[in-house]
């Protein structure tokens, strides 16, 4: 029997991957735990591994194809002995969707100037009006009964809010929406890649003489970005809070520890330290201190946190990732910053795993490096803040009635009204102060 | 030192209660549950189990009567009542001895005694006259964060037709009779008094069935219920509706009972047993509702869609929480009302989706809209029937009377309700509720393949029917 490979899903959310390398081709023989291809996810490329042993008889989703949707059949493995001709012409049609599928996705991301690509196949043949929405704008789950009464009263199943089990669009829902009941404003079927502009992407094209321009497809993580700050920005009431810190004893405490740090024999420290461990370290012991801005808003009920998981964004090439430092109230500055070296080395080649960047009640973004004196941060769901930290400097500050030369480092904290008031969000951040400038306060 | 602190404490131990016992502590609640009387209620002890263990009896002995249609022989055909009794009575106590297992097995405490709840979160219970099961906590007070009335329900009684326990019956003595009753009158038509008419003619009594409404099995499709009229008098069962009992003068071993028969005549007959059942209602007494101002209206507690009462912290589900009374009605209440305390946002009971099973013989089973209230609330129908002597496995089993009709919405194919009579039909008619609950329409179901041979061919038969493309009529 021909083994079938799926597309996997490497998180439990995960819905689609685009398939971005096949690193064995047809006919080359693979052994179970041989890398034969790479999927790139949201934020992340990982690398799926033979389960069997087998000869690759047949590529059925060609390296670069997006959004192909987890448990579709990938490529089919001839076990040993058999004839791998056999195999691939006996090939399995994808289980959930037609084989063209991987061409009509391509042709849905080619130029819109040429519509008439989307209604054909690969193979030229007219495709078939679907009941359902197209590839890639993900399956309205419905009932039977409900895509009638939607087809009947003429209203997109895709705008309808599903009240059913796990979402499913049901009868009820759909005579409340012919009711006048509340629509989605865009259809649900197009998660969208960025806010729906009032322009469409050709009007922008027109805007633009053409070859005035070289045009970048989006990357998943492009997309997520998009979606998600879109998301963030329409959904969640942010407002800010800005605040500036000393940074003097910070400095000198960061400097006598970094001096301190035991040498391996090449005389290469145990650690050092940046500002930014003691801003993540400072953090997450300032949400211990005021525990009701350590939270999460969910529709039913706020999430109050018990551990401190502090999000960091790294900016990557091409895009941004945030991964979470988990229990930071509880490590030690080396401890964090260790981490976020691991962090950021390994983002970089896009090989965190989906755990290591999803959840968090906080995030910390430094752009301090680049001289950026202060600004404000979008908060990242499902956090309820993010803290905006610009860059230490030396600045002319009043201490007791006198101008004197302090290191000043500017904050702003971008909090979730829902979740976290005004005052609140001020005690997080005075606390936050607090232990930033007095750094020995870290270690009680 | 005895823990009488609990999340949740769910008050009596009938199929809904104990579901929910089970339901709690599967979510990781500390439960509790209380009983007076029996573990597993009226249905498991009283109720729908032993009269089927009863009616299974009366079915075997129906069959070997009718030994030669199947070219067997079976001379000098009886039965022991009270070896049939005690068959019946065997089922009870090892569905009773399976509830307990199940609480020990999830660790759920049962208390055992009458409850009382003194306010939100803390109850009183009382030693009842039963022996406590093994491990059982006694009389005291315990505190709950949640507390789910379960208490069920119990025959109702009309002034004048009580039950004495000796020669008039409620379901209770009806179920463990020492003699077969030559003569018997059976007040009121519903599930509960079909049935009992239903073992009690198979035994050999004459049954006179009296209901007020002009039909019998109120409940049902009136076109079913004629054809389980039309049956049950082939049978031997002489049925007056319309018709009142207006007065039961009790004698040595027998009654008279004095019925007006709607048009103003009055007649009197002389039976040796009466069963009374005429319905139950909620006990909501002696649970100090009134106190704490629990909602109660036309007998049973006011509750909503997760069995919520107007006091926060108390719930009730089952019986006790109003109609339909149904055993497979409580323990979805049960699951969803705990599931609600979880904080899982369960869907709402959709009452209209419950189905509906009588176990006389022939059958009968139903879930959603009748013909009548179909057309009651406006709707342009399409009716579909087929008749069991159009299937092979009906004819085969010997069982070729019976009907299955459904119900379609004629401008959205919604499928608004099934009645069935005949052999098996109480285990057929889930499959309509599954596409009913699915909101699937005419057009999955006339795409579904059902087995050969099967009874269930005329579920899909049935729909054919509907739409004018019904095969084997």
């Amino acid at each position: 029997m021909p083994i079938n490979i799926l597309m996997p899903a490497l998180s439990p959310t995960m819905e689609r991957g685009n398939l971005a390398k096949w690193l064995k081709k047809e006919g080359d023989a693979v052994k179970s735990g041989d890398v034969i291809a790479e999927i790139e996810t949201d934020k992340a490329t990982m690398e799926v591994e033979a389960v069997d042993d087998g000869t690759i008889a047949k590529i059925l989703v060609p390296e670069g194809t997006h959004d192909v949707a987890v448990n579709d059949v990938i490529a089919v493995l001839a076990g040993e002995g058999e004839d791998v001709s056999s195999a691939a012409a006996g090939k399995p049609q994808p289980s959930s969707k037609p084989a063209a599928e991987p061409a009509t996705s391509a042709a849905a991301s080619a130029p819109p100037q040429s519509p008439a690509v989307s209604s054909v196949t690969s193979n030229g043949a007219p495709h078939a009006a679907p009941s359902a929405p197209a590839h890639g704008e993900g399956r309205v789950f419905a009932s039977p009964l409900a895509r009638r009464l939607a087809q009947q009263a003429g209203i997109d199943l895709g705008r309808i809010n599903g009240s059913g089990p796990h979402g499913r669009v049901i009868a009820r829902d759909v005579e409340q929406a012919q009711a006048g009941g509340a629509l989605k404003t865009a259809p649900a079927a197009q998660p969208t890649l960025s806010a729906a502009p009032s322009l469409s992407d050709q009007q922008i094209r027109a805007l633009f003489k053409d070859g005035s321009y070289d045009e970048q497809p989006h990357d998943s993580m492009r997309k997520i970005i998009a979606q998600r700050l879109v998301q963030a920005k329409q959904t969640i009431p942010h407002f800010y809070l800005t605040i500036e810190c000393n940074l003097d004893r910070l400095l000198a405490a960061r400097e006598q520890i970094n001096a301190q740090a035991p040498k391996d024999k090449d005389g290469k420290p145990a650690y050092k330290l940046s500002v930014n461990d003691f801003v993540i370290k400072a953090l997450a012991l300032a949400l211990q201190r005021v525990p009701d801005a350590n939270v999460t808003w969910t529709e039913g009920a706020l999430l109050k946190h018990r551990s401190s998981d502090v999000g960091v964004a790294v900016a990557i090439p091409g895009g941004l990732i945030t991964p979470v430092v988990r229990d930071a109230h509880q490590k030690s500055l080396s401890a964090i910053s260790h981490e976020m070296k691991d962090f950021a080395a390994r983002a970089r080649n896009r090989r965190l795993k989906p755990e290591e960047y999803q959840g968090g009640s906080t995030a910390v973004s430094n752009l301090g490096m680049y001289g950026i004196k202060e600004f404000a941060a979008v908060i990242n769901p499902p956090q309820a803040t993010i803290l905006a930290v610009g860059a230490g400097e030396q600045r002319a500050v009043v201490i007791d009635g006198k101008i004197e030369i302090a290191n000043m480092m500017t904050v702003t904290l971008s909090t979730d009204h829902r979740a976290v008031d005004g005052a609140l969000g001020a005690e997080l951040l005075s606390a936050f102060k607090l232990l930033i400038e007095n750094p020995v306060m870290m270690v009680v | 030192m005895t823990d009488t602190s609990f999340d949740v404490i769910i008050i009596g131990s009938g199929p809904g209660g104990y579901v929910a016992a089970i339901r709690a502590a599967q979510l990781g609640l500390k439960t509790a549950i209380v009983e007076k009387s029996y573990l597993g209620g009226i249905c498991l002890n009283w109720g729908c189990i032993p009269t089927k263990a009863l009616l299974r009896s009366a079915e075997i002995f129906r069959a070997m009567q009718h030994a030669k249609d199947y070219g067997l022989g079976a001379d000098n055909v009886r039965f022991d009542l009270k070896a049939v009794v005690a068959r019946s009575r065997g089922v009870s106590k090892r569905l009773n001895d399976g509830v307990g297992f199940l609480m020990k097995k999830n660790k759920i405490m049962v208390i055992w005694g009458a409850a009382s709840i003194d306010a939100p979160g803390e109850i009183t219970v009382k030693a009842a006259k039963s022996e406590p099961p093994k491990g059982a906590l006694r009389e005291g007070r315990y505190r709950a964060k949640h507390i789910i009335i379960a208490t069920g329900a119990r025959p109702r009684v009309l002034p004048g037709l009580e039950p004495d326990g000796d020669r008039v019956w409620s379901y209770f003595e009806a179920m463990v009779p020492e003699t077969l009753p030559k003569s018997l009158l059976v007040i009121g038509s519903g599930a509960i008094g079909i049935e009992f008419a239903s073992f009690y003619r198979a035994m050999g009594s004459e049954v006179t069935v009296v209901e007020v409404l002009p039909q019998i099995l109120p409940v049902e499709d009136a076109e079913i219920a004629a054809l389980a009229r039309k049956q049950l008098e082939k049978q031997g069962i002489k049925i007056l509706t319309g018709a009142k009992v207006s007065k039961l003068d009790k004698k040595p071993g027998s009654v008279v009972a004095t019925i007006d028969s709607g048009d103003g005549k009055q007649q009197t007959a002389t039976f040796e047993r009466v069963i009374s059942a005429v319905g139950v209602v909620g006990n909501v007494e002696q649970l100090g509702l009134d106190k704490l101002g629990v909602e109660i209206q036309g007998g049973t507690i006011v509750a909503d869609g997760v069995g919520r009462t107007n006091v926060p912290g108390i719930y009730a589900i089952g019986d006790v929480a109003g109609p339909p009374m149904l055993a497979h009605k409580a323990e979805h209440q049960g699951v969803i009302c705990v599931e609600a305390i979880k904080g899982l946002h369960p869907h709402p009971l959709d009452k209209s989706l419950i189905p509906g099973c009588t176990y006389c013989h022939p059958q009968i089973a139903s879930v959603g809209l009748t013909e009548a209230k179909a057309k009651e609330q406006g709707r342009d129908i399409k009716v579909g029937r087929f008749p069991f002597a159009g299937n092979g496995k009906a004819i085969a089993l010997g069982e070729d009377q019976g009907l299955i009709k459904v119900i379609f919405d004629k401008a959205t194919g919604r499928m608004l309700g099934a009645h069935m009579i005949g052999a098996e039909v109480t285990e057929l008619i889930q499959g309509y509720v599954v596409a009913m609950n699915l909101e699937t329409t005419e057009a999955e179901l006339m795409h579904t393949v059902f087995p050969h041979p099967t009874l269930s061919e005329m579920m899909k038969e049935a729909v054919l029917d509907a739409y004018g493309q019904a095969l084997n009529v």
